[in-house]
């Protein structure tokens, strides 16, 4: 079913009796050309880009709960491509450029809505940082502007600018980029997939991985085994257990990050504002509610929940950003699991077994990633070469000392 | 969450840094392969459920402690000092 304007009104005159599942619910067959573990926004959209891209049809995805019910159904919606370090820049501005024409694509409203996002600086040393960044943003073709104080003034007059603490100096804006409807991702990357015979089966938890002689040859999952000629690992926070049925260890340490959603204001918040000195970002979703987080709580944690700390340390930043914001009632707080790597950058890769890729490493930027993932991952599966933009993101990277350290901040895993 | 420390007794979480799994503890020698000191330094079994993990009493008494948690409840079962293992130097 094609969903349009026209669809909603002629469903209206008729009760709303014309409307149909938006997916199918097949059993699992016993063989496919390629399986993908993991029903979240990369698992899906490897799929729908390995049958619309790739023409390959005969594939499943695997997913052990319901579809989109991990990291994509619990972020906080940002879509941004403000990278600088070769191997990240072209990647994100590829997955920008792809959700530009996501909508149109998928036939699906993703709501994503590009209303800019402002990383604020408060020093002279962050200003050039900053400026640095901007130009390495332009040159790759995407957009970003420095702004300076007047400017956000007038665009962002509740910031408190004169704070002895961290006065801010400007910010670097980036307009096209912008927040999505994270769930609504899912669903229509799974739809698209489903249209193109994707079978998308649910409840079915992967607890095994077949391999003879280092080839893959299949998974054992609780709806029986399954043979897959190629199988790809989407598992976001729960990849090491996931890669630990194949025998390997990740780079990759899970760890817990926060998110915070308020009761619902009128518009006030029109921009995604970053504020990094204080590690908080904020935006204010459609339905009103400001949704704002922070870092990592720092240890290793597949709780989805985190711990006082970090959220007194968030309210206490958002504080000192945007007094204004002390009325609001926090109606919600959550956790989601991030698969940490050691220089905060992913892994689109082969495995050292033949036919077994592995998609993950997000961190905490899995979201925007969505489209470009799908696609390189895809790429990756199809054809067995990374794709162009994804070819940095490589497992050994570690070992070969070419790491991606886009913060600059070291490469150990309680560093990012 | 709180920690047991072995010196200071139980102590709020914010006293403590992570420093991440107990595989740092089992550091190779100088001449070791470079896939040793990878293993070392960046692969993760990664454990959904209970975990070892160094954690350094930073505000506290400087101890370097051995922490057994569960990973998935937060659960802390065991706190012992890096020092007081046998076999510690």
């Amino acid at each position: 079913m094609r969903y349009s304007a026209l669809k909603i009104f002629t469903e209206g005159l008729f009760g709303n009796k014309g409307w149909t599942p938006a997916w199918r619910t097949p059993d699992p067959k016993a063989d496919y050309d390629a399986v993908i573990i993991g029903g979240g926004g990369h698992g899906l959209a490897t799929a729908y880009y390995l049958a619309k891209n790739h023409g390959l049809t005969n594939i499943a995805v695997l997913e052990k709960s319901y579809l989109g019910g991990g990291n994509v159904g619990r972020n906080t919606t940002i879509v941004r491509a403000n990278y600088f370090m070769p191997g990240n820049s072209e990647f994100y501005s590829h997955s920008l450029r792809l959700w530009e024409g996501l909508e149109a694509d998928l036939n699906y409203n993703v709501m994503h809505s590009q209303r800019g996002q402002v990383v604020l600086f408060h020093s002279d040393g962050q200003r050039d940082a900053q400026i640095r960044r901007a130009n390495a943003i332009v040159n790759q073709g995407d957009d970003a502007e420095i702004m300076s104080v007047d400017q956000l003034r007038a665009e962002f007059p509740y910031l408190d600018y004169d704070q002895t603490r961290f006065p801010i100096y400007g910010g670097m804006m980036q307009r096209r980029a912008g927040t999505a409807r994270h769930d609504a991702v899912a669903w229509g990357y799974a739809r698209g997939a489903d249209q193109r015979g994707v079978d998308l089966i649910q409840n079915c938890e992967v607890t095994g991985i077949d391999i003879e002689n280092g080839v893959v040859k299949g998974v054992q999952t609780t709806r029986g085994p399954i043979r897959a000629k190629k199988v790809g690992m989407c598992a976001a926070g729960r990849s090491g257990q996931v890669a630990a049925l194949a025998g390997l260890r990740l780079p990759i340490e899970s760890h817990v990050l926060q998110a915070f959603v308020t009761e619902g204001l009128k518009p006030v918040i029109d921009s995604v504002i970053s504020f990094g000195m204080g590690h908080f970002y904020i935006s204010q979703s459609d339905k009103g509610g400001l949704v704002f987080g922070g870092d990592i709580d720092m240890y290793a944690s597949y709780a989805a929940r985190g711990n006082l700390p970090m959220v007194e340390h968030v309210m206490e930043a958002g504080m000192t950003l945007m007094p204004m914001i002390g009325r609001a009632k926090v109606l919600r707080a959550w956790g989601g699991i991030m698969d940490m790597t050691p220089d905060g950058s992913p892994i689109i890769d082969k495995t050292p077994v033949e036919g077994l890729y592995v998609d993950a490493g997000w961190n905490y930027g899995g979201f925007k990633a969505t489209p470009a993932s799908g696609w390189c991952m895809a790429h990756l599966m199809a054809t067995n070469e990374p794709h162009e933009v994804a070819r940095r993101f490589r497992l050994d990277r570690f070992r070969t000392g070419h790491l991606m350290d886009e913060e600059g901040t070291g490469s150990q895993h309680n560093l990012h | 969450m709180r920690l047991n420390c072995p010196l200071c007794g139980p102590r709020d979480r914010r006293e403590f840094y992570y420093s991440g799994s107990e595989d740092l503890l089992n550091r190779p020698a100088a001449d070791a392969t470079v896939e040793a000191w990878n293993d070392m330094l960046h692969l993760r079994l990664n454990p959904a459920g209970v975990t070892r993990d160094l954690w350094y009493h930073e505000t506290g008494c400087g101890s370097w402690l051995l922490v057994t948690r569960n990973t998935v409840t937060h659960e802390i079962l065991a706190t012992e000092r890096v020092a007081d293992r046998k076999g510690a130097a």
